[in-house]
């Protein structure tokens, strides 16, 4: 029995409609801050856009508000993808292939910081900040992001094990290897490209990450929370217009990214929300 | 011969490397247990700690007059929540919530459906990545394509204007509970926005659930003389639903929490997110505010426990 589903008839119209037009509704708004990014108007949104101009990148990029908020935003970002990528392997390489007590409640434990809603996780921190009297700064923002990236991490890693035949590492000893060469040169190169996936989504989500971030912050400034403040002013537009543009692509293409790496796999990269 | 075989054969292991990593093989339980420590640290002392922390000081006492906190226990601030006040922020919360789930439920199905009837190979690929790269888009940069789209003069009023629909949208407008002065600060924009932002969300367990749906089943329905809307309505629709159930875990849950997107769009009106956040910012009233994160910890654990009843685990 083949499962082929143009064996099932053709779609008709309404789908489609429905279908395709969904897509259009999910990426019109996206399509709407490249298009405003280049608009040569200087306050306001009229639309039409009203020029076509590269102005204000470069004006934009000569910002040091700007410029400071992109290198918080890097440097977190990457700290934490750091943090989160030795707790997640750690995790999946424990939780893959042994039953245990508890084993249950710490993949819950790890998803909790997603599936809670982020203002709870944010003023848990602060609150336990506070109480330890550690001043809110970039540390604290590495804390909170740190957490919340680890199961992204953690699904992509346990993925790859789980497709990972154990046959290879069990083949591997028997042929000699003692265990550190089973890790360095079977476990390690079968993990790399789902390491990397996990590592670029985990990046994204905490480069855009800005409700747990709000509470952390402090009065340091990262992207989205300069984004955030740029809202309420109307002189600042266009450089608010590029800036969201180029959030949009560092967030965009680790997805696609990870798409190409992950693929063929029963689970796919970042299918398991954010 | 010999020398080349020799060549080929692993040096012994004798560094610390070697003999650690073998000495974690033969000692599964060691090796476990030093897998497991970091994670559990990390979790166990930064996010349990902050979340006891977070409940304990719901219970601190915060002096109106001074604006100080103490940390004499009370259940005040638990009490305050059942005010009038703090019920309208509870009652407009969930029912945004509800709303939104509702409503992508209905346009996520139809795409999820067609994914994963109708499509194979590239096609499909196509649309599972169209769908994720939303998901994954800077949530704040889409929030702001949205004040852009909705704003005075801004692309959706011109597209309202060309096509001549003016006297509707001023008469959605005006409909209570929906409406509001302009689009960007009527309910119905924000309400747009959410299910805009949470909306991949709800595609993609839809899908996988419709994906897991073996197509002998529906041969057999329509063996049995069932008419495709019957085969719809009796076997697909059933057997989605703890795939809808999983998507609306996201939905509800992302919309209960937000304080950004009420924030920026819509009328005025606290959000629970926004009363916790002007709580601890504004106001400095850590402890109300802490008592306030107990209301969507509580609605989503309502939540999933009648969504775990339809099924929405086992589609996660």
């Amino acid at each position: 029995m083949h499962s082929d589903s143009s064996a099932q008839g053709r779609a008709s119209w309404g789908l489609k409609l429905a279908a395709w037009g969904g897509l259009v509704f999910l990426h019109f708004p996206i399509l709407i801050i490249f298009i405003y990014a280049f608009n040569t108007e200087s306050a306001g949104f009229s639309f039409p856009p009203r020029g076509f101009t590269l102005n204000w990148f470069s004006v934009a990029l000569a910002r040091p508000d700007v410029l400071e908020a992109i290198t918080l935003s890097a440097q977190v970002a990457c700290l934490a993808t750091a943090i989160a990528l030795i707790l997640g392997t750690l995790a999946a390489a424990a939780l893959y292939r042994r039953d245990f007590f508890g084993k249950e409640g710490i993949s819950l434990m790890l998803i909790l910081p997603i599936a809670l809603p982020g203002i709870v996780t944010g003023l848990a921190l602060l609150a336990a900040f506070k109480t330890l009297g550690i001043e809110p700064g970039m540390f604290t923002i590495i804390v909170g992001h740190a957490t919340f990236c680890v199961v992204i991490v953690y699904n992509n890693v346990i993925a790859r094990f789980r497709r990972t035949s154990y046959s290879l590492i069990e083949a591997s000893m028997d042929l000699g290897a003692d265990g550190w060469q089973t890790f360095r040169y079977i476990i390690l190169p079968n993990l790399g490209s789902a390491l990397l996936a996990g590592g670029m989504l985990a990046f994204a989500l905490s480069f855009d990450e800005i409700i747990v971030t709000t509470f952390t912050a402090g009065h340091e400034r990262t992207l989205p929370l300069w984004l955030l403040n740029q809202l309420s002013r109307p002189r600042d537009v266009p450089v608010t217009n590029v800036v969201a543009m180029l959030v949009m692509l560092v967030t965009m293409l680790p997805i696609l990214g990870a798409y190409y790496l992950t693929r063929g796999g029963e689970s796919v990269a970042g299918s398991g929300g954010k | 011969m010999e020398a080349s075989l020799k060549a080929r054969t692993p040096r012994p292991a004798n560094g610390p490397l070697h003999r650690l990593s073998n000495l974690l093989y033969r000692k599964p339980n060691l090796y476990l247990a030093l897998l497991l420590i970091p994670p559990l640290l990390w979790f166990g002392a930064v996010y349990f700690g902050s979340l006891l922390t977070l409940l304990w000081q719901g219970f601190y006492t915060f002096d109106d007059y001074s604006m100080t906190v103490t940390p004499q226990l009370t259940l005040d601030n638990l009490a305050a929540l059942f005010l009038p006040a703090n019920y309208d922020i509870i009652l407009r919360t969930l029912s945004m919530a509800i709303a939104v789930s509702l409503a992508s439920a209905l346009l996520a199905f139809p795409i999820a459906y067609y994914m994963a009837r109708y499509t194979s190979g590239k096609t499909k690929a196509f649309f599972y990545i169209a769908v994720m790269l939303p998901m994954w888009a800077s949530y704040i940069v889409k929030t702001y394509a949205w004040t852009l789209l909705l704003a005075k003069g801004g692309v959706a009023q011109w597209f309202v204007d060309q096509l001549g629909l003016a006297p509707v949208l001023h008469f959605i407008l005006s409909i209570p509970g929906v409406g509001g002065s302009t689009l960007s600060t009527s309910h119905l924009g924000r309400f747009l926005v959410f299910l805009y932002i949470w909306l991949p969300f709800m595609i993609l367990p839809i899908q996988a659930a419709l994906e897991r749906l073996p197509p002998s089943l529906l041969q057999a329905s329509a063996d049995l003389g069932a008419r495709p809307w019957q085969t719809f309505v009796q076997v697909i629709l059933p057997l989605s639903i703890p795939g809808i159930a999983a998507g609306s875990i996201f939905t509800f849950s992302l919309t209960l929490g937000d304080f950004i997107v009420p924030q920026l769009i819509g009328p005025p009106g606290f959000f629970i997110g926004s009363m916790v956040y002007v709580q601890q910012g504004a106001v400095g009233n850590m402890p109300m505010a802490a008592a306030f994160t107990l209301v969507p910890i509580v609605l989503i654990a309502i939540y999933l426990s009648i969504v775990k009843r339809l099924g929405a685990f086992d589609a996660l």
